[in-house]
């Protein structure tokens, strides 16, 4: 058994920068290469995509990150675990094969991990009696099962573990839990076993610190005065001990900051009950863990208390819940905010006069510059310009396009100073309503497969 | 005593957890954690973010953080897809929470 492990965090959301995984990959040692992704929405569009071509429904971005870094990562033997599979993971194994085999790279091992995706097994499901309700509110599913679009159960770090087992070099999943991309590793190369509560809650917490990826290395930090080249910021790198104690580190040379201060700030993003931190392998009590600063850019975690899973898995569906669109204008000076508000004013009083009107809660009047994102806290009450963001959503496609045609006329019969008006008129698009449940965990079987180049 | 502001001693960060906001904020010794729970009360965490969470406040302490965590429920116009916001996810406040004015 090896005593070290090093697992970097190369992509924190569906999204983010290429520039993580290929200078991970780069500019130092690395043993796994985890990436995430996936968010609650993306799962109903590669639902949507899969449904006008089998094999699509994956995150086409990570073929096109290992279309630059594969052969380094063949060349150092870095294993690589991602959720890259959306709801199609063997289209992603067989476009990932397809890559090596184009860049002559034979022998490599890709595993996918399926049985997250329970879409087609719903109405089996709700007739042996699991409700799959709404865990926020206790609605039944009955409410939305005509329009649901996606549903995946959040699968833990044991079968990312078995796919490495397996003998991938690749593993990529479905929706696995952001942490279980570094936990998994974890569990396979020092042989956690279920039921050491302690270890798994150490894994899942070193995965919640890495999983946004430079949101601990410096990013998003409200200290940011103190961080150094956010250019060349570095993605996290967790130094795994056999014991469950690890370092939150990244590759010397590299932008951004590790300290005490990053490494909280994203213990503290989106953690809820810091004494019950739920996920699919243990419980894990954050409020355990030692913290101290063991080095320039080093900070390590001991002493971590974990409990016993749930019996249940968590699900996450998705179902259309109608169209929104919003659009905006930017308003100059003098009077900006009451040049804009009167534009709001207008846009509803036109639409109104050709008989399309919308309920409060359906519309959406914000002046961007005046104290939108800090309402009621910090606001200005006569900044040089501002940007009037308008919106509306309803079950009406056709009533959300009408207003999407009321923004731009504005500019010439409204209030003087309207202009950026950029981008075309704003079209409806899909609300994704998103829906978590809880699944009893006997009724999911994962498999894992693993084909070579 | 004098009033500051909460963010000249102060770190937070803060996402969404549904259509609620998580607001993590933290200090860094034992003596400015004991005045963050002594000041930092549900009750004007609410007051604070009247124009913005409509519903209740859960509080939650993580002292090895020196950390509270608040959880503003229905805070982001819907939530994810649903919400028409600038800040669907209430990533920016973190940073409104540190406008607060404390004494110390």
């Amino acid at each position: 058994m090896r005593d070290k492990v090093l697992i970097g965090y190369g992509q924190g959301f569906w999204g983010d920068s290429i520039l993580g995984p290929v200078r991970l990959v780069r500019e130092g040692p690395l043993d796994y290469l985890a990436l995430d992704y996936l968010a609650e929405v993306t799962m109903s569009i590669m639902q949507k995509l899969k449904g006008r071509n089998p094999k699509a429904g994956y995150a086409t971005d990570f073929v096109a990150m290992l279309d630059r870094t594969l052969p380094d990562i063949a060349k150092k033997g870095i294993k690589v675990v991602a959720n890259a599979g959306g709801v199609n993971p063997q289209a992603c194994l067989d476009a990932v094969l397809d890559l090596a085999r184009k860049k002559g790279i034979k022998g490599l091992k890709v595993g996918i991990i399926e049985g997250d995706d329970i879409l087609a097994r719903v109405p089996d499901l709700l007739a042996k009696g699991h409700d799959l309700k709404n865990m926020d509110d206790g609605r039944a599913l009955a409410a939305v099962q005509g329009k649901l679009l996606s549903a995946n159960v959040y699968i833990g770090a044991f079968a990312v573990a078995e796919c490495l087992a397996a003998g991938a070099q690749i593993v990529i999943g479905g929706r696995l839990t952001d942490p279980a991309l570094v936990a998994g590793p974890m569990i396979h190369e020092f042989g956690w076993k279920a039921g050491e509560w302690d270890k798994l809650a150490a894994g899942t917490m070193a995965g919640h610190i890495a999983e946004c990826g430079a949101q601990c290395t410096g990013g998003n930090y409200t200290g940011w005065r103190e961080v150094q080249d956010f250019v060349r910021i570095g993605y996290p790198i967790i130094e795994a001990s056999p014991d469950g104690s690890f370092v939150v580190t990244k590759h010397d040379g590299t932008g951004g900051l590790i300290n005490r201060n990053t490494v909280v700030s994203q213990l503290l993003y989106e953690m809820g009950d810091p004494k019950r931190y739920l996920g699919p392998d243990c419980t894990a009590d954050f409020t355990s863990a030692k913290i101290e600063e063991v080095g320039k850019d080093r900070v390590r975690l001991s002493g971590i208390k974990g409990g016993p899973a749930t019996p249940t898995y968590k699900v996450s569906l998705s179902y259309l819940n109608g169209f929104k669109t919003t659009g905006q204008l930017t308003v100059s000076g003098p009077d900006a905010v009451a040049k804009a508000k009167l534009c709001a004013d207008i846009v509803w009083g036109r639409l109104a006069l050709d008989g399309c009107t919308f309920e409060e809660h359906q519309k959406l009047v914000e002046i961007v510059g005046a104290g939108v994102c800090h309402a009621g806290i910090s606001e200005s009450a006569n900044p040089p310009e501002v940007v009037l963001r308008l919106g509306v959503k309803c079950d009406d496609e056709d009533k959300v396009d009408r207003f999407g045609m009321e923004i731009v006329p504005l500019v010439t019969s409204g209030p003087p100073g309207v202009t950026g008006f950029a981008g075309g008129r704003p079209k409806a698009t899909d609300i994704v309503g998103y829906w978590p449940a809880l699944l009893d965990k006997t009724t999911v079987q994962t498999k894992v497969r693993v084909e070579v180049s | 005593m004098a009033k500051v502001k909460l963010g000249s001693f102060a770190f937070a960060r803060s996402g969404d957890k549904g259509d609620g906001s998580n607001v993590g904020v933290f200090v860094t010794n034992a003596k400015d954690y004991e005045l963050i729970k002594a000041q930092l009360t549900v009750e004007r965490v609410k007051r604070h973010f009247h124009a913005i969470c409509k519903g209740e406040v859960t509080r939650y302490e993580a002292p090895n953080m020196f950390a509270l965590n608040f959880l503003l429920r229905d805070s982001l116009g819907g939530g994810g897809s649903e919400s028409l916001k600038t800040d669907a996810q209430g990533k920016t406040h973190g940073l409104a929470l540190l406008e607060l004015e404390v004494e110390r």
